[in-house]
């Protein structure tokens, strides 16, 4: 006998009673998603930089692996935004762009934090991966938005660079549970990186803004 | 020869770049190209090929061939089996992948210790995986079979329900998920298509042309494989050969694949 799954869900939601061929009550989606998160921990071995605690998740990644066409609750979506604003670190000196050429570097470099990376290298954001930047590199990808021409069309100010570093910074300050990582709240980039792409994307004479 | 071929589909990836490089709007087009021209000449079959021979072979200290294995469909019968797999076997009273499987006959039948039938799962370019060429065989029994996973017993109801959990689990240094690449129609990283496996059409796509030979590593490739490289990438630890998350997410993966005429080993970029 088969039984498709997403039939159960819907039995559930319905409020449908489910007996499963044999077996009283199946595990609820409670005891499902916590039973899952511990075959995670025991299914994987630490290798090189990338330890086992990697796999302990904290309140934002909890909240927000969803199933697909889910979204998280407006009180939810507040709080993990509250939470992820509160780790910013701005930068001390009050400026939050650098140097856009270095940016652009480090948007091209894909390396970084993976155990088959070297430890000790900087790591790239990566930003290629998912974004259109600058017009010349035409081998983007496309999960997130294209950000070309990001600083000609919000404008050239202090609200824009800083929007730029925070964003960079923990995107999820700005946007509950969104696919982009949290460059600075997980230290995968420094300050200083950071500084030089939001130049990138703010920058006049950033190629993103011809 | 497989050396020229290598060689040959090599020049075509490098031609491919440079296409890419002129126009980015045409470089699907040029991909699809590329793809097809792979299609001609498979070395997968290589792998296959080794693989029958290791199937009937007498091996272990209990000098026994895998003609007694039973994958799901009785003992020693291949035919259609990987269409089937993974599934819950009563004798290992566990939900089991072909891998594993195999893993499990070489411990059970031929004697070995399971250290020593996982010790190389993937081949390098020093050392052949036996696992791999075993793999290549048993899939290639099954080209041209529907996938029909069933979901027939608690068991392999709870893996697949596991699997699902597992495939939305943000975590890592990236907050990265399984369905952050592949949780969307149409998405693409650089200008590399993401299927979206949250679909059943995304799903099949994808699940019936694993394994595969990949042209730019030489080796012929296991959906175990398949799965360590996603998260190496999604910067986890390492998914260790045969787990039982490795297993779950297969599960719900070869499920969703459902009504799909399974074709491969396949060959890719």
């Amino acid at each position: 006998m088969r039984r498709h799954p997403l039939l159960l869900v819907v039995a559930a939601t319905l409020g449908v009673p489910v007996v499963l061929h044999g077996c009283a009550t199946a595990p609820s989606d409670a005891e499902i998603t916590a039973k899952a998160a511990a075959t995670m921990k025991s299914s994987f071995k630490e290798q090189g930089q990338a330890k086992l605690e990697r796999l302990d998740q904290d309140d934002m990644q909890k909240a927000c692996s969803l199933p697909a066409g889910k979204t998280v609750s407006k009180d939810v979506a507040a709080r993990v935004e509250r939470e992820n604003l509160a780790t910013i670190r701005w930068p001390a000196d009050g400026k939050y762009t650098g140097d856009w050429k270095n940016g652009e570097k480090i948007a091209q470099e894909g390396r970084g934090m993976q155990y088959s990376d070297d430890p000790k290298a900087a790591s790239g954001a990566n930003c290629y991966a998912c974004h259109q930047l600058a017009p010349q590199e035409v081998s983007f990808g496309t999960i997130g938005p294209s950000l070309y021409q990001f600083g000609k069309l919000r404008g050239y100010n202090d609200e824009t660079r800083k929007y730029a570093y925070g964003k960079i910074f923990n995107a999820e300050a700005y946007n509950a549970c969104t696919n982009m990582p949290r460059f600075g709240h997980k230290g995968i980039l420094t300050e200083a990186q950071i500084k030089d792409v939001a130049a990138l994307l703010v920058d006049p004479e950033s190629p993103v803004n011809k | 020869m497989p050396t020229l071929r290598r060689q040959l589909a090599l020049g075509a990836l490098v031609a491919l770049y440079s296409c890419v490089a002129f126009a980015q709007g045409s470089a699907a087009d040029e991909i699809a190209k590329y793809r097809a021209a792979l299609q001609d000449g498979n070395p997968a079959e290589l792998w296959e090929a080794r693989g029958e021979a290791l199937w009937k072979q007498a091996r272990g200290p209990k000098n026994t061939s895998f003609e007694r294995c039973d994958l799901g469909l009785g003992p020693g019968v291949v035919k259609g089996a990987y269409a089937q797999l993974p599934r819950y076997f009563a004798d290992a009273d566990r939900v089991q992948d072909l891998e594993t499987r195999l893993v499990w006959c070489m411990v059970t039948l031929q004697g070995a210790t399971e250290a020593d039938a996982k010790k190389n799962p993937f081949g390098g370019p020093d050392r052949k995986s036996d696992l791999e060429a075993l793999v290549a065989y048993v899939a290639a029994e099954s080209r041209g079979v529907k996938m029909n996973v069933a979901l027939s017993n608690a068991q392999e109801l709870e893996a697949y329900r596991l699997g699902e959990k597992m495939f939305y689990f943000r975590g890592g240094t990236h907050d990265f998920a399984c369905a952050t690449c592949h949780g969307e129609d149409g998405k693409r990283i650089r200008l590399q298509d993401l299927p979206n496996l949250t679909t059943v059409k995304g799903a099949q796509k994808a699940y019936t042309t694993w394994p595969a030979y990949r042209v730019s590593q030489g080796e012929l490739r296991s959906f175990q494989w398949r799965l360590n490289d996603c998260f190496r990438q999604q910067r986890f630890p390492e998914l260790v050969f045969a787990s039982d998350a490795s297993i779950a997410l297969t599960m719900f993966l070869a499920h969703n694949a459902n009504g799909a005429t399974f074709d491969a080993p396949a060959i890719k970029r």
